[in-house]
């Protein structure tokens, strides 16, 4: 388990340092952006990656259909880190399998827990989740749990053993953007791993926004897959992670009414120093 | 649905279980008048973010008829954002023909003179076998309704040998008890389709004229015995026009609707079978389901439970098929043979309906791309 701070870096050295690498179980990431692969074509896949310029995709395990027809693994490109999901997995115990088997597959040591018992709104169930990263975890897996956004429950997984934290912004697939915004806020200021910000987000400008908050990457698949053109649209969000990342390394001014600063002193008619200051 | 009337009675051995699905089904389905919208309930219902029971009876109702075209829109738009371009392919396997019930509108009807066959355990490896060099991965296992030519060790044991070559495995047979539905799930299966045929209580006794298909509740709470028993996913259907097909195809969604309520984990599906030329009365014909109400009912289902899966069965032709894939359902039929054996070419028994569509694997695969869909092999993982 690695863990990366959120703080803004400006803040301590006042110059923005050039390596801004994204860290999550000892592995350094350039992209900030992390493609969900199940709601496009495969035959776009290598396109799709490469216009994202993603170095981790997820996919679902269900998915991988190994040495049999249209197989998602024999589409993606091999320079990419494999974040299998659980998708499937009702209780801790079905996604400890899944994840087992999913090593048995070759698939690497990342895993996306989500562990869902409602297959309607697909909300995941966050202890559920925590019981399986704290057996994952002691096997080495790299776990990555998608959560409702609590922060009690993100403290639970970290302590269980997670290498990042995944709340969601809105239902899967709803394209709602930041629904969960100020909870999310919560995690980035009080959880010191990564967070990333996975489900919902619908636009770039939505990515934007929470990367400027401080996340430390986001996670789409349905608001690329459902865009006109899938392959310039996973372009857009690479773009608009890149420039909310930027943002919030050179740290967002302060809006006027929130804390102002004002440009002169407000305690300057002040004449009665204390005895220390008597010169 | 119909006033008074008296089910048949549970027979023995019939496991009755404490649920109120049934009743909560009938008493709305009675008051369901589909006459009764107007197109502002329409209009109401393609506005609403998430469609009330309410909204969906509209979608169902006459009234809707006009708004094909605006509901196909927002049914593709939630297909796609639920379940993206995947489309997922399966075949049936029918095991045996027998058949207990006389049910007018079935070739299997036990009155009827077809010839009979049920696969013993080298036949039905010879199915797998052929099925499986299609590059299948999901198989859903039929019979008859026949609880002495096909029991239930006899179906487990075909599904322990189905699940060694697919991974997904789904069985279409009579209604079980809940430790009957537990025992074939450790053999393998995970999910079951139960056709209600009509929630009319008086028409399924008209239909339904001997055997043990004529306890209506103990069918209609199947789905819930399959998931007490551990299945994972259930799917509902009505044989659309043996009774009101709008009541019919309401009742069906506020069952599933039910279901997913009281059991939320359960993956829920649809089918829509209607009425089609059969064997030794090819003059029967659907009353008043054509293409474009099937498709009413299909496009109400995909607004109303947007996360539900829906298969099209082969009964449709193929240029109706290729479109629904892109509105509204997520799953069909490849390679289908619905007579005893036909995938081994060693035919045995006579099938149960007409095929309107028997394109092969590599045919359906094709066309799915041409529609600038996935095909999806292996959507499932057994945990």
């Amino acid at each position: 388990m690695s863990v990366q701070s959120t703080q803004n870096p400006t803040s301590v050295a006042g110059a923005v340092p050039e390596n801004d690498d994204l860290i999550i179980g000892g592995r350094h990431f350039r992209s900030r952006f992390i493609l969900g692969s199940g709601k496009f074509s495969l035959d776009l896949m290598q396109t799709v990656v490469r216009c994202a310029k993603a170095e981790i995709v997820t996919l679902a395990l269900r998915r991988a259909n190994a040495g049999g027809m249209a197989n998602i693994l024999d589409y993606l490109p091999s320079d990419v880190t494999l974040l299998p999901n659980t998708s499937g997995a009702r209780t801790a115990e079905e996604a400890i399998r899944i994840a087992r088997l999913s090593r048995e597959l070759h698939c690497g040591d990342f895993i996306k827990l989500e562990v869902i018992p409602d297959t309607k709104y697909l909300l995941p169930d966050n202890s559920e989740t925590t019981r399986a990263i704290e057996v994952l975890a002691r096997e080495g897996f790299i776990c990555l749990p998608y959560m409702y956004p609590d922060l009690v429950a993100a403290r639970a997984m970290c302590d269980a053993g997670a290498a990042a934290i995944m709340p969601l912004a809105a239902p899967i697939g709803s394209n709602r953007g930041l629904s969960t915004r100020d909870f999310i806020r919560i995690l980035v200021d009080e959880i010191d791993l990564p967070i990333i910000v996975d489900a919902g987000i619908g636009r770039p400008s939505q990515a934007c926004e929470a990367m400027e908050m401080g996340v430390a990457a986001i996670m789409a698949n349905t608001a690329v897959a459902t865009a006109g053109d899938v392959a310039r649209m996973s372009q857009a969000f690479a773009a608009a992670i890149g420039a909310g990342r930027l943002a919030f390394r050179a740290g967002l001014g302060r809006r006027l009414d929130d804390r102002a600063e004002a440009s002169s002193p407000l305690t300057g008619f002040l004449r009665d120093a204390g005895a220390g200051d008597e010169k | 649905m119909s006033g008074s009337f008296e089910y048949a009675p549970y027979e023995e051995g019939m496991e009755v279980i404490g649920t109120d699905i049934l009743d909560q089904i009938l008493e709305a389905t009675g008051r369901f008048d589909p006459t009764s919208y107007t197109d502002r309930d329409v209009a109401r219902a393609l506005d609403a973010r998430v469609l009330a029971v309410e909204d969906f009876a509209a979608l169902l109702s006459p009234a809707a008829f006009p708004f094909l075209e605006q509901m196909a829109a927002r049914a593709r738009s939630e297909r796609k954002r639920h379940f993206g371009n995947a489309v997922s392919l399966f075949t049936p396997l029918y095991l045996s023909n027998y058949c207990q019930n006389q049910c007018v509108y079935c070739g299997f009807n036990s009155t009827n003179k077809i010839r009979r066959a049920r696969l013993d355990p080298e036949g039905i490896e010879r199915e797998l076998r052929a099925i499986a060099a299609t590059g299948l991965q999901d198989i859903l296992l039929l019979t008859g309704e026949s609880r002495t030519k096909s029991d239930v060790t006899y179906i487990g044991e075909a599904v322990r040998q189905a699940a060694r070559h697919f991974n997904q495995v789904g069985v279409e047979i009579y209604p079980l008890n809940s430790d009957e539905y537990a025992h074939l799930h450790r053999c393998g299966a995970d999910y079951v389709c139960v056709f209600q045929e009509t929630y009319d209580p008086v028409r399924y006794l008209e239909v339904h004229r001997r055997g043990p298909k004529r306890v209506f509740p103990y069918r209609v709470n199947a789905q819930e015995r399959a998931l007490r028993g551990g299945m994972r996913g259930v799917t509902f259907a009505a044989l659309l026009g043996l009774a009101d097909f709008r009541k019919d195809a309401f009742a069906t969604g506020l069952h599933a609707f039910l279901i997913q309520r009281a059991y939320p984990h359960a993956e829920i599906s649809f089918s829509l079978p209607r009425l089609r030329p059969y064997i030794n009365n090819a003059a029967e014909n659907p009353k008043d389901v054509h293409e474009p109400q099937l498709l009413q009912v299909m496009l109400a289902y995909r607004l109303f439970m947007p996360f539900a899966g829906m298969t099209i069965s082969s009964r449709e032709r193929a240029g109706f098929r290729d479109n629904v894939i892109d509105l509204c359902c997520t799953k069909i039929s490849a390679g289908v043979r619905v007579d005893i054996g036909g995938h081994g070419e060693q035919e045995a028994g006579d099938g149960q309906f007409e095929l309107s569509d028997p394109r092969s694997v590599p045919e359906v695969h094709a066309a799915i791309l041409a529609r600038g869909l996935q095909p999806v092999y292996l959507d499932w993982i057994r945990v």
